[in-house]
């Protein structure tokens, strides 16, 4: 046996079975049979599938973009939503503080009005009430000062009308 | 095998690098040519790679892949894209035919580096098969898109007009010559390599050498794989470029 395949190897020259143009319709059988199938399988079921993946998946990232775009969009229409209700919610409450400070204010002068007032009233009463302790008290005085001196001029032994008295005490007193 | 077994009983060093490439029938007996042989067992094989490698991954569909998914994409994708990017956008066409090509060396090469293996496409028989039938429908589709302007391609209008007929018959030449590079190119690739590992393994056999030769088997495997992907490349893509030429034949 090996000796044949040696012999036959020298006698188709220098031994490449590449040139054993006896097998060679053999290997074109298969191959064509081979290429076919491939050709088919490739053809109607690989091919197809994968392109339809690939286009699937191209659909898809796209979406993703338009949707992350859309959302994009969306956050920064609630960003600037957020900034004019925090520039609105600002003014109303310096708003607020104004007006509050207004009516503070205004509910403050009116009571100090009042309080006022009411202190000059008081003060007025007061001085009336001192006005009149004062008439009173110069009252006093003069009874006081007449009925001394009655008393003084009877215990001088002296006699004195009422009148005379009065008078007297009167001019003194003004004097 | 019978040689091998002699080489060992001798005792001597004993170079059969060519024999991987025998084709036997697998049941013995004469081979005709229905014979089911290691030929047709490994081109079987190939087809069976191909399901594995572009069907099987990808039943899920889905649309983020898995990794083998992701393999049979890129494959598309390379594919595609080559076709697209040298035959033009009216070249798509033709697409599974350049896929099938691709496919069919790619698996073929691969399944060639396994031990023990034989590789199809080391043999001319087939890779003549694939260059005369790139080369018979690139021509024949030349002439039926473009008719007698397809002769265009061998009369280059861009030179003096006293080198024209020259350059015309270096150009017939060149085109004519194009079939013979294009298949010799594979197989002598494939070939070169797998005999030069088998010669490597020969060298094996003395205990002194046998560490280089290890290594040199190592390396050259790793060259191989490099080929095995490359020399698919390089005949797809020549496939394309043939495709452009066809499909506009304008220089």
């Amino acid at each position: 046996m090996a000796t044949d395949t040696q012999s036959a190897a020298e006698a188709s020259g220098p031994g490449m079975p590449q040139l054993d143009f006896s097998t060679w319709g053999n290997q074109i059988f298969w191959l064509v049979i081979t290429l076919v199938v491939i050709y088919l399988i490739l053809s109607r079921v690989a091919l197809p599938r994968i392109a339809s993946v690939l286009a699937e998946r191209q659909g898809t990232i796209t979406n993703d973009i338009a949707a992350a775009e859309d959302l994009k969009a969306k956050a920064q229409e609630a960003e600037a939503a957020y900034d004019k209700a925090l520039i609105d919610a600002r003014a109303e409450a310096g708003r607020i503080v104004a007006e509050t400070k207004a009516g503070i204010q205004a509910d403050l002068d009116k009571a100090i009005a009042t309080a006022d007032t009411k202190i000059a009233a008081k003060a007025a009463e007061g001085e009336k009430v001192i006005a009149e302790i004062r008439a009173g008290a110069l009252d006093n005085v003069k009874v006081v000062a007449k009925d001394t001196a009655k008393e003084i001029v009877a215990a001088m032994g002296g006699k004195a009308d009422a009148k005379s008295i009065t008078a007297a005490v009167t001019a003194r007193m003004k004097g | 095998m019978a040689s091998e077994a002699q080489g060992a009983e001798t005792g001597g060093l004993e170079f059969h690098p060519m024999d991987q490439f025998n084709i036997e029938s697998l049941f013995g007996g004469p081979i005709a040519w229905y014979t089911p042989t290691n030929a047709a067992l490994w081109m079987g094989l190939a087809i069976l790679a191909v399901i594995g490698l572009m069907v099987l991954t990808t039943t899920k569909r889905s649309v983020v892949p898995s990794r083998g998914q992701s393999v049979a994409e890129l494959a598309y994708g390379f594919v595609y894209k080559m076709v697209e990017d040298v035959s033009g956008k009216d070249g798509v066409v033709y697409f599974p035919y350049i896929m099938t090509l691709f496919m069919f060396i790619v698996c073929a090469n691969f399944l060639g580096l396994i031990p023990m293996s034989f590789t199809t496409t080391s043999h001319f028989a087939v890779t003549v098969v694939l260059a005369m039938a790139v080369f018979l429908t690139v021509t024949v589709l030349g002439f039926v898109k473009n008719g007698t302007k397809f002769l265009g391609l061998f009369w280059v209008s861009s030179a003096p007009l006293a080198l024209r007929p020259i350059l015309a018959i270096i150009e017939v030449i060149s085109y004519f010559v194009r079939p013979v590079s294009h298949s010799i190119r594979l197989a002598g690739n494939v070939m070169a390599g797998h005999a030069v590992i088998k010669v490597f393994a020969g060298f094996a056999a003395i205990a002194v050498v046998s560490p280089i030769a290890i290594a040199g088997i190592v390396a050259m495997y790793a060259l191989e794989i490099l080929v095995s992907f490359i020399q698919a490349y390089v005949f797809t893509i020549l496939t394309c470029v043939y495709l452009k030429d066809a499909l506009h034949p304008s220089h």
